[in-house]
């Protein structure tokens, strides 16, 4: 029993630094989150931290900004349209990445390194330089428009960060290991798909959390290419045009800021527990 | 694998080939014009260079740009890997984590949004809007303009905008390689009466450094090309312009694409140094492995 009590007061710092950040971290969305239920004369006139004078007066709240931005028409197709945009363009850079990153760490071939710079390179490209170029070929294919251009474009963005944290991950991965492989004579598909893909689950996991967030949030990309049209807009342009883009609609917007980042946050949860120790144990040179 | 093949360039050609035309044809167009006027349109020489370095407003951009890569990449690199130390020891990890991580799942605007509401400014006279300056108030004060005094309260203040959002992301980046260090050999530092702090920068540091750079490198990329966050709180008035929010000025407010693209090239010669650097650390990796 005291020695419990003496744990608790030795890792009682650890608790209160940690829980000192995350209460800083969390300040700034508990006023986004509460400022989404205030009427929006409100939202402008007060701090959204007044609503603590007065705690229990439940008609400070209300929903009507959430029904306002969810049955707003064409809410529920924006969803699916982004859903749509979303998995493909989250797969398809995983994917073409792994691939890339586990010739670049494991394959020797001339230009590697200055290949692979490059490519880390572009990383610095600002998006907004390539919207132009890219959209007067995407017309002159019939790509603008199409779901098939906006993957790929995603796909092009999302590349360099993958390409990198693969690299780097699979190349941390022990030489041990693809020499036996070598050995019983399994190809260097085989040891991609049995051996590397299996062990670098946590860099999967990290990449297509971002690359999920990243276009799920996007706004820039689909406007371009996709162009605004109801039939094909995702959630994020189908809001700026409900609340006037940087609009003064800010009771709306905090709303829209909820409804829109739930999926991304349950995709976060849910790839959590990919985020395992020991994955790698027994196969490491200690 | 020295023998002679070319399967190699299966497994990188879907990469290269979409690489080449989102990413490096529109750079090399970029480069092109910004060897053109300021427009882009007719040749003019190395003049949207000499603009760069020599406008007054550019120069305080590149002198705000120094101060967000230095604080910006030091504390959410630092912070996202002690985040990422300190909560695997404790049973809330998933749920602080999800904390930490939230921030990037806010969308910009939403961001915008409240971090206007933390920073607003009003007179003294009228009651404060703004969570700091209710707190500065309620203490006595006067109230602050963190956005309008400029150079530092300003320019930090949105640093930290930043460092708010990104620093989920190194966390989360760091803590998926620290998940990979084998417990027992943490373990059995520990037995040998290694202390915490000695566990930390004589093991878990050494097999994470390839990481930390990783994020690093991420880190100094996504500060030179920081934008949004200073778009929608100040849009670069009172001192706070940073490179590519000039860009973004140059390009769509005023149709300057060849001013525009100079400075895309500037930024992407700033990070030569940086892949130099990671050039160095890979040949490194691959002799020890």
């Amino acid at each position: 029993m005291s020695s419990r009590i003496v744990r608790i007061l030795t890792r009682s710092p650890l608790h209160v630094v940690i829980i000192a950040i995350c209460l800083l971290w969390m300040l700034p969305s508990l006023g986004l989150l509460i400022s989404s239920f205030r009427p929006a004369v409100d939202v402008t006139s007060t701090g959204w931290w007044s609503v603590f004078q007065t705690p229990l007066r439940f008609t400070q709240f209300t929903v009507a900004n959430y029904v306002e931005v969810i049955t707003d028409q064409g809410m529920g197709r924006a969803f699916v349209n982004s859903l749509f945009i979303t998995i493909p363009a989250t797969i398809l850079p995983i994917l073409v990445a792994a691939y890339a990153a586990y010739a670049f760490a494991w394959m020797d071939f001339r230009g590697r390194n200055v290949l692979f710079i490059i490519i880390v390179g572009l990383l610095v490209v600002p998006l907004q330089m390539t919207l132009i170029p890219i959209l007067r070929v995407f017309n002159r294919l019939g790509l603008s428009g199409t779901y098939l251009g906006i993957w790929l474009a995603h796909t092009g963005y999302g590349l360099p960060f993958a390409i990198y944290l693969f690299r780097n991950y699979f190349g941390g991965l022990p030489r041990d290991l693809f020499e036996s492989a070598r050995i019983d004579g399994a190809s260097r598909m085989k040891v991609f798909l049995r051996i590397v893909l299996p062990l670098s689950v946590p860099a999967i996991a990290s990449v297509a959390i971002f690359q999920f967030l990243w276009v799920w949030n996007d706004l820039l990309v689909a406007l371009i290419y996709l162009g605004g049209t109801e039939d094909v807009a995702p959630m994020t342009l189908q809001v700026s045009n409900l609340a006037g883009y940087l609009g003064q609609d800010w009771h709306l917007l905090t709303a829209a800021a909820f409804v829109s980042m739930a999926l991304p946050l349950a995709v976060f949860f849910a790839l959590q527990r990919f985020f395992v120790r020991g994955i790698l144990a027994g196969s490491v040179k200690g | 694998m020295g023998k002679r093949s070319f399967s190699h360039w299966l497994y990188v050609a879907p990469a290269l080939l979409i690489l080449a035309f989102f990413l490096v044809y529109p750079a090399v167009h970029t480069i092109v014009l910004s060897f053109g006027d300021k427009t882009g349109e007719v040749f003019g020489g190395l003049s949207n260079y000499r603009f760069i370095f020599t406008n007054r407003g550019m120069q305080i951009a590149l002198r705000n740009n120094l101060l967000w890569v230095v604080v910006f990449t030091a504390v959410t690199v630092g912070l996202g890997l002690a985040m990422a130390v300190l909560l695997d020891r404790v049973k809330y990890e998933r749920v602080a984590k999800a904390i930490i991580f939230l921030p990037m799942a806010i969308s910009f605007v939403g961001s915008g949004i409240i971090w206007k509401f933390i920073y607003a400014f009003r007179p003294a006279s009228v009651g404060q809007i703004g969570l700091l300056n209710a707190i500065v108030v309620g203490l006595g004060g006067e109230p602050i303009g963190w956005l309008i005094e400029r150079p530092w309260i300003n320019n930090f203040a949105l640093i930290f905008v930043g460092i708010w959002i990104w620093t989920g992301f190194c966390m989360v980046v760091l803590s998926a390689t620290y998940k990979g260090i084998p417990k027992s050999l943490l373990e059995s530092a520990r037995l040998d009466g290694a202390n915490e702090w000695q566990v930390f920068w004589r093991i878990t540091f050494p097999l994470m450094r390839s990481t930390i750079a990783v994020a690093a490198t991420m880190m100094l990329i996504t500060v030179l090309k920081i934008f949004d966050i200073v778009y929608v709180m100040t849009n670069g008035n009172f001192g706070t312009e940073v490179i590519a929010n000039r860009m973004y000025k140059e390009m769509f407010q005023f149709k300057n694409f060849g001013r525009a693209s100079a400075i895309a090239v500037v930024l992407l010669l700033a990070i030569i140094p940086v892949m130099l650097f990671n050039l160095k650390r890979f040949r490194e990796q691959e002799a020890v492995r």
